[in-house]
């Protein structure tokens, strides 16, 4: 007899955990390859597994319901004679829970609405509680389509299933197939009839599963969303949120791991914002909805997951192009957005541990961009680093660069550096990608080489 | 067409059109031949630039489509416009200032031939990518249907647009969340200087969408009391269905595709075959026909084009914008 371990699998590029939500077999049950073993829940889906071999199970290592298990654990035995189950009887029930997995899935539901409800009825203005950046943006959406019937939702599995990412978790449910609206997958008709919607005085949030694809639907964006304004002599506003995460997720390849920030900021007519904490999701998206422009917002698959604190109340909004000051510090500033800012904070931490104090800016939004923000810090730390996971040619470093000599430049007691993405299509190989992102290190490096 | 059957069918239509309609559809169809023809000779004098489209020739299909529709339907269409402006009741004097760059263009000036609007009218563009007003028209009809306001769009363009992807896409989301909009397709026959029969596998573009299960007609647009038959049926389908139709309707521009194009693509024969068949004449003849005499058309045409030089004064006359509305009118505050 020998023993087989079944490991949690990992079911998409972003998953590091997941729950084991229910198990579909019981010690001693024989399976053959593609029989339905368990249910594994991850932050986006539920999803069942299946064998792979023959055998029999011989143990369960992972109790239902066990949350947080990292992929590659080993979550059950399986041998390939029968032989054990006579014996293992009391293991056999230590380690089945009888919870039917409709329980589990409608309790992971309901927990989720009972959420959202509890923060809109909230009084408490500056309350916080720990959510990810996924339900901030969820709560965004969902508050911002409570106020005002002439916003809805369109996209590519928003509806039924809940979004590609479970941005749109629960939207369907409370406000119906007329809001929350599945399109087909074909981005420049449906971006072309969200645009036409706007037109017609309606409020679109078009998401694009991921800013890859809005590549097929940019002509709607620049040419009619962003420009008709100004070719109207000011009569036809374009009142719509083009939102989806952005950027490289993790082992997707060269056309599916690409930052459009310098793409969309180049563009005269449309607000660019790229939210980084869930206070940054909740607070933008609630205020790119209301704005009365075209707005490209920019999300990050990697920080869906991520938990921040974030005001509950449904009065919360912030400013479209201001920056936020992350941690102060007196030399050097490093400005970053979205996931970036993330890890400017990890090296500014490292560098204060050398002795170098760095103060961090959120930039929120890319254009119109805070500008005053970066200056006045520069005024103070004389040194300026930009970090962006794109490519640094025409990017967005290299325009803050520029802004930054034309503005500030006798406050600069050294060249701005930039960190970005290696000037390469994004490789698969897990080594190789990793060098073409901008890492920690990286931004840890120009700090040191700029304070030298 | 020949002789015979367009007087036969004359005597039929003298029955059934009373002369108001007539007379209207007349005035429509002049202020629009004597628009472009006046926005041709400013252009030849270089107070109207870029590219300038004109629908010389079209005038039938436009004025047919929109003597079926009520006033809380939208318009959309591509960068031949002026047209459809007129007859959606936009002043020509703000249409010709745009032409010719003015603050007191529709615009601003900052708009041009092919790119002006009004919510009030009705009237969404004026839009200068080759089929992306299609999808918009979409966009407008989705809004209607939102809001129930029992209004459909009309989303114009040209068999050169049939064939881009986006009008695909967009019929088979118009056919599946069932938008009321009204799909007209003017064959004119060759997309700018490309026949039909050079870009397109197949000349038929009524039946494009019948793979999506969209209801479709084709009518001859040189004859606007066809048109306008053809479009109160098709309005009507869009409007109580709440389903899209497609409606080809088969034109030609007797003018070259812009102002700058040479024509070598057509023969002169050709266009001039296709001058005898105007839609004007046809309908004139008509009226004639009703005990209107030719001394009456005249005077209405000369009242025309009194109307059309005074919209050229306007904007030749007008100022220029002023330098502050370069930064102007790019982001709502």
């Amino acid at each position: 007899m020998s023993n087989n371990e079944i490991l949690m699998p990992a079911l998409s590029p972003t998953m590091e955990e997941g729950t084991l939500a229910k198990w579909l077999v019981k010690v001693g049950d024989k399976i053959s390859s593609g029989d339905l073993i368990a249910e594994i829940e991850t932050d986006k889906a539920t999803m069942e597994i299946e064998a792979i071999e023959e055998g029999f199970i011989s143990k369960l290592i992972v109790e239902e319901g066990a949350q947080g298990i990292k992929i590659n654990t080993p979550i059950a035995e399986f041998s390939d004679t029968e032989k054990f189950s006579e014996t293992n009887d009391d293991e056999r029930n230590k380690n089945v829970i009888n919870i039917s997995n409709k329980e589990v899935i409608e309790e992971v539901k309901s927990s989720v609405i009972e959420t959202s409800d509890k923060d809109l009825t909230s009084s408490d203005n500056d309350a916080t509680k720990k959510i990810t950046v996924r339900e901030a943006l969820r709560d965004a959406i969902l508050e911002e389509m409570e106020a005002d019937n002439d916003v809805f939702i369109m996209g590519e599995e928003v509806a039924e299933y809940e979004g590609a990412y479970k941005v749109t978790q629960g939207l369907l449910e409370k406000f119906g197939d007329k809001r929350v609206i599945d399109t087909p997958i074909t981005e420049h008709g449906f971006t072309g009839i969200g645009v036409g919607a706007a037109f017609g005085n309606l409020k679109p949030i078009v998401e694009f599963m991921t800013f890859n694809f809005s590549m097929q639907a940019i002509d709607q964006i620049i040419n009619s969303a962003a420009k008709t304004l100004y070719m109207s002599g000011g009569q036809m506003g374009c009142p719509i949120v083009f939102r989806g995460p952005n950027g490289a997720a993790s082992r997707v390849a060269a056309q599916h791991s690409q930052c459009f920030a310098s793409w969309y900021s180049h563009i005269p007519g449309l607000k660019v914002v790229s939210p980084w904490s869930s206070e940054d999701a909740k607070g933008l998206l609630k205020s790119a909805i209301r704005d009365p422009n075209p707005i490209v917002f920019l999300e990050n698959e990697v920080m869906y997951g991520q938990s921040f604190d974030c005001p509950i109340s449904n009065e919360f909004t912030l400013p479209i192009g201001k920056a936020k000051v992350e941690k102060n510090g007196s030399d050097v500033t490093i400005v970053a957005f979205s996931i970036m800012v993330g890890k400017a904070l990890e090296a500014a931490n490292e560098l204060e541990k050398n002795g170098v104090s760095v103060e961090v800016i959120n930039l929120r939004t890319l254009r119109p961009l805070d500008l005053e923000t970066i200056i006045n810090s520069v005024k103070k730390t004389n040194r300026l680093i930009t970090c962006e996971e794109g490519f640094g040619y025409s990017g967005i470093g290299a325009e803050i660069s520029s802004l930054i000599q034309e503005n500030a430049f006798d406050w600069l007691d050294a060249p701005v550096l930039r960190v970005h993405g290696k000037d390469v299509p994004m490789p698969y190989a897990e080594n190789l990608e990793k060098l073409a992102l901008p890492q920690t290190n990286d931004i840890i490096n120009k700090a040191k080489q700029i304070c030298s | 067409m020949n002789e015979k059957q367009s007087d036969k069918l004359a005597s039929k239509k003298k029955s059934n059109y009373d002369l108001d309609l007539l007379l209207k559809l007349n005035e429509q169809m002049l202020l629009i031949r004597r628009f472009e023809e006046k926005a041709g000779q400013l252009y030849g004098m270089g107070k109207i630039g870029g590219f300038c489209h004109l629908y010389i020739g079209q005038e039938a299909v436009v004025v047919g489509i929109n003597s079926a529709l009520k006033d809380n339907d939208t318009m959309v269409t591509s960068y031949r416009d002026h047209g459809h402006m007129l007859v959606c009741g936009m002043d020509p004097k703000g249409v010709m200032a745009e032409l010719t760059g003015r603050i007191t263009g529709y615009s601003k000036g900052k708009g041009g031939s092919m790119h002006m609007f009004s919510r009030e009218k009705g009237f969404f563009g004026g839009h200068g990518i080759v089929g992306a007003q299609v999808p918009i028209g979409a966009g407008l009809a989705f809004s209607h249907k939102y809001k129930n306001e029992k209004s459909i769009c009309v989303t114009f363009f040209g068999d050169g647009a049939a064939n881009q992807g986006q009008v695909y896409e967009t019929f088979n989301i118009a056919a599946l969340w069932s938008l009321p909009v009204l799909f007209i397709i003017e064959n004119n026959l060759y997309g700018m200087g490309t026949s039909v029969e050079r870009s397109s596998s197949t000349d038929n573009f009524a039946t494009r969408g019948e793979a999506f299960g969209i209801q479709n007609k084709t009518v001859n647009g040189m004859d606007v009391l066809d048109v306008r038959e053809a479009a109160i049926e098709a309005v009507n389908y869009c409007r109580s269905n709440q389903k899209p139709f497609i409606l080809e309707v088969k034109t030609y521009r007797f003018r070259g595709h812009s102002m700058s194009d040479p024509g070598k693509y057509r023969t002169r024969d050709e266009v001039a075959e296709m001058r005898k068949n105007g839609p004007l004449k046809a309908l004139q003849k008509l009226i004639l026909e009703s005990g209107f005499n030719e001394n009456e058309l005249k005077e209405i045409d000369n009242k025309i084009k009194l109307k059309v030089n005074e919209a050229a004064d306007f904007a030749i006359e007008s100022e220029l914008p002023d330098e502050a509305e370069l930064f102007k009118d790019i982001i709502i505050e």
